[in-house]
């Protein structure tokens, strides 16, 4: 085969070959979100005209809007800390850099739903800060209330999420902005328009990626939104399904939270451009930042690090040492290593999917496959009860028609897939592919076109190309993916809860279990044991970026 | 897909186990949204009683409802055990229950702690009343729920949020009362008199009334007695207030814990045995002095905390009454902004 002839993939790539490939590849896969979402959506079929009338009028019209203001709010928030910081850390050079740069990813290892309370607890009128003013000056009542507001709240969440801005925007940063900031310099660019016009363009993909996750975690969030007790889309779903007990209206505004997210998708792809990018293997000094600019950006770097990290987790330190004599025991290692187990198999399971998702995104990409792939990294923005009873009501529905099948045979066990972790696991790996995913994607969007044309004209298949061109070079991604969904599901509460068996106690679950009777100083323990063993998966995604990183040192 | 094979060996591994085993006496499987730390021991000692092994899951009572219902026909839950009569009461209203006849059970539960039809009962006892701050507000100055929506009580009244049960069950209480418009009055002047947000939890609440954030406040009684037992000088800052105890007031609203066989239960007989024994004297000793609750069991004693919190008026309306306004209560509250 020759150079000269115009090669297949190209034509596959201007859509000029049968496509419906793609879509049959990528649909397996879409059903892993797809069967609950249907399952849930086939209860939104009943007309609720009368709850709807109440929520219409009451409820959603302040949900709608609380909802839109806290995406904003919080969007603006993660980019003005993370991108900056991915910057600094990866491009300047001020004192404690090399610290930092792996210091404030360690917030990713701390719940949004534990942030919140120990911030509550904190800043409340009655926690210690205020004491403290009270002691000072008589009256805190000039201090801002925490409880109940946005801006506390929009600071929690911030602070909870902003590594994910952090940590896709500054791998961006260090793979490809160098030898661009070199010659944006070259051309006479000071280092601050050198940043904004030619390595925030550049970095787009990765920022639009870590603030899409971000956006539909504020989405998904029930636990840090019901300690500020603030109202969101997901808060009336809760309501109508939890309180009302409506499952119909409930569904009914799962599906509106599936468009509106679906929307979002479609605007966040349409604005990207298809871009293409190098991987540089420049060897670049960093920008040594000179005088007060040294100190500004060594102090912001330790505002973020303390509020984020430090002080919490002194206090879940404190609280946690008031208590654990009493209450450690030999049940945490149970505990601990549940949770662990649950990260590494469903991180294997979706790192696994979204690099097949990638790939297949990747070589068919006709609309069918576009949309596919779009629907199934859905997950990600349903609150996770959503996603449980989408996985029970089908397993329960097989296992109806196992026991049936059974019968005949003398056996009547309880359940045979109910009995396992088999819910548990679809219900998470459903959740979580999309993070796996847009880690992938990412990489995937580094390999050029060009050496995938040359693999085909040397004459290599599709599953050949895979192995030996794309695997090789995304082993960084998929590296990454595995360890950031391998963080989320240790932190992950609702599908946890709802889907385990008896004896899958996770650390998570104890949080939940001791702070819903408000035992704060008890679930500290829990809460540090969650941080502790989601550290060691932050601190191998942060060696990883920085190995990945050519050049750095 | 690994994880279906490894399940299926698990399922049949299970059953292979199941036909060897010996007679033992069939487990019950309990799904619990009552604190586990203080479930779990009195469980054990039924298991080291009777030899009957317990399978306990715990979460929130509207979860556990939901999975009951979508678990069906093969669910493992043979014990319902929730917090809050609204739980209670709707989990039986779905059907997700089943009526039981025990002689034991309707001895040791009086007959407004347990659905009329049997499908429910009380288990322990959960009194929701007036909390104030003895510097600041005088004992003679309270009386009753309605009252602290009284102009007079403006920016000095902490509430907890109306997403909570406990919450919602007391305006079901004030429904089954004084009907809706009245209780809609009664709370849209609680909230005028906010102090401040309210609270997601009763702890908080409590601690709060402490600080100063404000003077009068509603909550759970048992909180008040966790704290006591970690901090005995609490009670000279914040002191218990027993609403409604006038002849024509109706008393103070008591809520419940509870429990019930579930509908497709494959133990039935060890669930309403579970049940009686919980219900039973000595028991609930254990069952509720850890929790700081009252005992349902009138034989029983309370714990000396609660104890000295001295005699009451409890309301005399049935818990299913209060259960069946429940929704209706919630939608009151989304109609006064009561958040």
């Amino acid at each position: 085969m020759s150079a000269l002839t115009p090669a297949a993939p190209a034509l596959r790539r201007r859509g000029l070959l049968p496509s419906g490939r793609g879509f049959v590849l990528a649909l397996p896969i879409a059903l892993l979100t797809l069967v609950p979402l249907a399952a849930v959506l086939g209860l939104a079929l009943a007309p609720q005209a009368e709850i709807w009338g109440h929520l219409w009028q009451y409820v959603l019209p302040r949900v709608l809007a609380n909802t839109a203001v806290l995406m904003l709010l919080v969007g603006v928030a993660v980019l003005a800390v993370g991108v900056p910081l991915a910057w600094l850390t990866a491009m300047c050079e001020f004192p404690g850099r090399r610290f930092f740069a792996w210091a404030l990813v360690l917030p990713l290892a701390i719940p949004a739903y534990v942030l919140a309370f120990v911030q509550m607890g904190l800043f409340e009128y009655a926690g210690p800060v205020q004491a403290a003013l009270r002691d000072a000056f008589g009256s805190s009542r000039w201090f801002p209330d925490i409880r109940g507001s946005l801006w506390g709240l929009v600071l929690v969440l911030a602070l909870a999420f902003y590594p994910y801005v952090y940590l896709l925007a500054r791998s961006a940063f260090l793979t490809q902005g160098r030898r661009c900031i070199e010659a944006a310099q070259a051309l006479g660019l000071s280092p601050l328009a050198a940043f904004f016009q030619v390595a925030l363009p550049l970095a787009r993909p990765w920022i639009g990626a870590g603030l899409a996750l971000v956006l539909m975690e504020v989405l998904a969030d029930f636990g840090a939104i019901a300690v500020f007790n603030y109202d969101t889309f997901t808060t009336a779903l809760y309501k109508s399904w939890f309180d009302l007990h409506n499952m119909a209206a409930a569904a009914q505004l799962a599906s509106l939270l599936v468009l509106a997210v679906l929307l979002l998708v479609a605007a966040e792809q349409r604005s990207r451009r298809a871009q293409r990018f190098h991987a540089s293997a420049a060897r670049q000094q960093r920008i040594a930042l000179q005088g007060p600019a040294r100190w500004l950006a060594g102090g912001f770097c330790l505002l973020v690090f303390a509020a984020a990290f430090a002080v919490p987790m002194l206090q879940i330190v404190l609280w946690a040492l008031s208590v654990w004599r009493t209450d450690l025991n030999a049940d945490y290692w149970g505990y601990a290593w549940n949770t662990l187990f649950l990260g590494l198999v469903t991180a294997a399971v979706c790192t696994l999917l979204a690099l097949l998702l990638a790939w297949v995104r990747r070589r068919h990409t006709d609309a069918l496959t576009r949309w596919t792939v779009r629907l199934a990294v859905l997950g990600y923005a349903l609150p996770g009860v959503v996603l449980a009873v989408g996985v029970f009501v089908p397993i329960a529905w097989l296992d109806a028609r196992l026991m049936a099948w059974l019968a005949p045979f003398g056996i009547e066990t309880l359940g045979i897939l109910k009995g396992s972790l088999a819910a548990m696991l679809l219900a998470l790996a459903a959740r979580f592919l999309a993070v796996a995913f847009h880690a992938t994607d990412c990489a995937m969007q580094r390999i050029t076109r060009s050496q995938e044309d040359a693999c085909a004209s040397l004459g290599l298949g599709p599953w050949q190309t895979l192995r030996r061109l794309h695997l090789p070079l995304l082993r960084t991604g998929l590296l990454s993916a595995f360890l950031l969904v391998m963080v989320d599901v240790m932190k992950e509460m609702p599908i946890t809860l709802m889907t385990r068996q008896f004896g899958w106690d996770t650390l998570a679950v104890r949080v939940f279990q001791l702070t819903s009777e408000s035992l704060w100083d008890q679930a500290a323990l829990p809460a540090l044991a969650i941080v502790l063993v989601g550290v060691i998966p932050v601190v191998l995604l942060m060696r990883q970026t920085e190995r990945s990183a050519p050049g750095a040192p | 897909m690994t994880f279906w094979k490894t399940a299926l060996c698990a399922g049949a591994f299970g059953v292979a186990t199941l036909a060897q085993a010996q007679p033992a006496p069939a487990a019950v499987t309990v799904y619990s949204s009552r604190i586990e730390n203080l479930l779990k021991p009195t469980l054990d000692q039924y298991t080291q009683q009777t030899g009957v092994k317990i399978n306990l899951l715990t979460d929130r009572g509207g979860s556990l409802s939901e999975r009951l219902a979508a678990e069906g026909k093969s669910s493992p839950a043979d014990v319902l055990i929730t917090v809050d009569m609204g739980n209670l009461h709707n989990a039986a209203e779905r059907g997700l229950l089943r009526r039981i006849e025990s002689p034991m059970l309707n001895a040791n539960v009086p007959a407004n702690f347990r659905d009329p039809q049997g499908r429910w009962y009380g288990l322990s006892q959960r009194e929701r009343t007036i909390f104030y701050a003895p510097g600041r507000v005088q004992p003679g100055q309270l009386s009753t729920y309605e009252d602290l929506a009284d102009p007079k009580w403006k920016g000095k009244l902490c509430l907890r949020t109306g997403k909570q049960t406990y919450t919602q069950s007391l305006v079901a209480m004030m429904i089954a009362k004084h009907g809706v418009p009245k209780a809609e009055a009664i709370a849209k002047g609680w909230v005028a008199n906010l102090a401040g947000d309210v609270f997601t939890n009763d702890n908080s609440l409590l601690k709060a009334i402490a600080a100063g954030q404000c003077d009068v406040g509603i909550a759970n009684t048992y909180y008040y007695g966790r704290i006591l037992s970690r901090e005995p000088d609490f009670g000279n800052s914040v002191k218990l207030f027993w609403a409604n105890p006038g002849a024509n007031q109706g008393g103070a609203h008591v809520n419940l814990s509870g429990a019930g066989v579930t509908a497709n239960a494959k133990n039935p007989e060890g669930a309403r045995k579970l049940l009686e024994w919980l219900s039973s004297e000595g028991v609930q000793t254990a069952y509720t002095h850890g929790t700081f609750e009252s005992p349902i069991n009138t034989k029983a004693k309370a714990d000396p905390i609660v104890q000295a919190w001295g005699k009451f008026t409890p309301s005399p309306l049935n818990a299913a009454d209060i259960g069946s306004h429940q929704a209706e209560a919630i939608r009151l509250l989304d109609r006064v902004g009561y958040r």
